[in-house]
């Protein structure tokens, strides 16, 4: 008898893991995504279709289109785990039994956290929030652009960074620079999460006249003053408010008593085994692991996940360990970007912005369909040289 | 050591920056005015980033105390 895995979500994490095994282990196993939608999203276009850069068709594909044939795609909506019966409950009333389980539920907005959040700003973590941002942005004549992060932890920690940073450049095609300002409000004492990554961004954004405003966490949104609040006790007036939403973790996470504190699955930071049970791993934007939310570190996690359920079913014991391995794109507007290349010990050193690591998210956007989900980029960080990673 | 009574606790240890000063800021959010929230953290960063978050939100910091291999750093919600 095949062992039984099912795989929980259909982002980049799930799609990669179910393709993974099925290629790895081929009859000794039989693996089940299950995705409420069946639609696999490309989260990391939404910036672009925000700025009018790209439009929203390219962004989604149906995940069985992604799939191995020998992977079963089960369109339904997961709504309890029992990991001690080894069962999964679905909404149709059905339920799925599993030798192994991954939980790959990826991370929801939740908007109402904030009061007039919804009402009171915009926001390009969603296409159809990107697609109003893109039309409110070409209504806009000038005036106060306000950027900020509603709560951390969030997916694609560079993005309101990049949001900045490029509708700067945005404003001034459109020659309206001049009458318009462009504010991060961020809620650390730096722009962006990584210390050595703030660094090199902080002086880019004063040079471009981007403000930055620190320690400023959004507690509300108030739509008809047109002004946002802080927890700290400080209030902005804004013209166009983009604000990350509150994250939170999926509905059957909750309903399952599996998160933490935090909501977040406790996850082992190097098996990625989730609270201590053998046969029931995470990665990507699930997990409570204090390492970036974004589908390249749902990429790296996979092949480990893997690579450890193979071993399992083999009855060997398993040896490959995730390390805390990321590696992402920072685009800093005018055509340029860096990147960001670390894991759990060494903090990225970011390379000068430049018009080849632009050239490179642009390229690596574009393939992302035909090599990402397949498992046919390799399962280390490219471009990485043992000079570039601080020790 | 501190004699105040504390009304949460915050084991950050582990947590890499800007983690620590995250869960005391999302502990913040939920408590009540007056309540005293202590914060352990490993994390270098946070010996800086807390103290100026206090200052900043207009809390009081209690107390900053060295632990072994990590700092406990002692916030009373001030409004």
């Amino acid at each position: 008898m095949p062992a039984e895995i099912v795989v929980l979500g259909g982002g980049v994490g799930g799609t990669l893991v179910a393709n993974l095994l099925d290629k790895s282990l081929g009859r000794d196993v039989h693996v089940t995504v299950v995705d409420p939608t069946g639609m696999h999203d490309y989260q990391p276009g939404y910036l672009y279709v925000a700025l009018g850069e790209a439009k929203g068709h390219w962004l989604t594909r149906e995940e069985r289109s992604l799939l191995r044939s020998g992977v079963d795609l089960a369109i339904e909506e997961a709504i309890r785990i029992h990991p001690d019966a080894g069962t999964v409950q679905l909404r149709n009333g059905g339920s799925l039994s599993w030798d192994y389980l991954v939980i790959a539920t990826g991370a929801r907005l939740v908007p109402e956290l904030i009061p007039g959040l919804a009402e009171g700003s915009f926001e390009f973590y969603s296409l159809a929030g990107a697609e109003r941002l893109a039309q409110a942005l070409r209504g806009f004549h000038g005036g106060s652009i306000k950027v900020g992060v509603a709560g951390i932890p969030y997916k694609c920690p560079p993005a309101p960074v990049e949001f900045t940073m490029m509708v700067d450049g945005y404003l001034r095609r459109r020659g309206l620079r001049d009458r318009s300002e462009v504010e991060l409000l961020s809620p650390l004492n730096r722009a962006f999460t990584i210390e050595s990554a703030s660094a090199l961004i902080q002086p880019i954004m004063e040079q471009r006249g981007i403000g930055l405003t620190t320690f400023f966490n959004v507690e509300s949104v108030d739509p008809a003053a047109q002004t946002v609040e802080s927890l700290e006790g400080e209030k902005q007036e804004y013209d166009l408010l983009v604000l990350v939403p509150p994250h939170e973790c999926a509905e059957v996470v909750k309903s399952s008593g599996l998160g933490d504190v935090s909501g977040w699955l406790p996850t082992d930071r190097t098996t990625l085994q989730v609270g201590g049970y053998d046969r029931v791993f995470a990665l990507g934007d699930a997990t409570d692991l204090p390492i970036s939310k974004s589908g390249s570190t749902a990429h790296f996690e996979a092949p480990v996940i893997a690579s450890r359920i193979a071993s399992l079913v083999a009855g060997t014991a398993p040896t490959e360990n995730y390390g805390g391995r990321v590696m992402c794109f920072l685009e800093t507007g005018d055509g340029r970007a860096t990147s960001l290349r670390f894991d759990y010990e060494h903090p990225p050193i970011p390379p000068q912005p430049n018009r080849a690591w632009h050239v490179a998210k642009w390229l690596f956007n574009r393939m992302y369909w035909e090599t990402v989900p397949q498992g046919r980029l390799p399962e280390r960080a490219p471009f990485t040289t043992p000079k570039e990673v601080a020790s | 050591m501190t004699t105040t009574e504390i009304t949460r606790t915050i084991d950050a240890r582990g947590m890499a920056c800007p983690g620590p000063l995250m869960a005391l800021i999302g502990a913040i959010r939920t408590s009540q005015v007056g309540d005293v929230l202590e914060v352990l953290s490993s994390d270098e960063g946070s010996k800086t980033d807390i103290p100026a978050w206090v200052t900043k939100a207009r809390h009081e910091l209690v107390e900053v105390v060295a632990g072994d291999g990590y700092a406990r750093f002692v916030v009373r919600k001030a409004r």
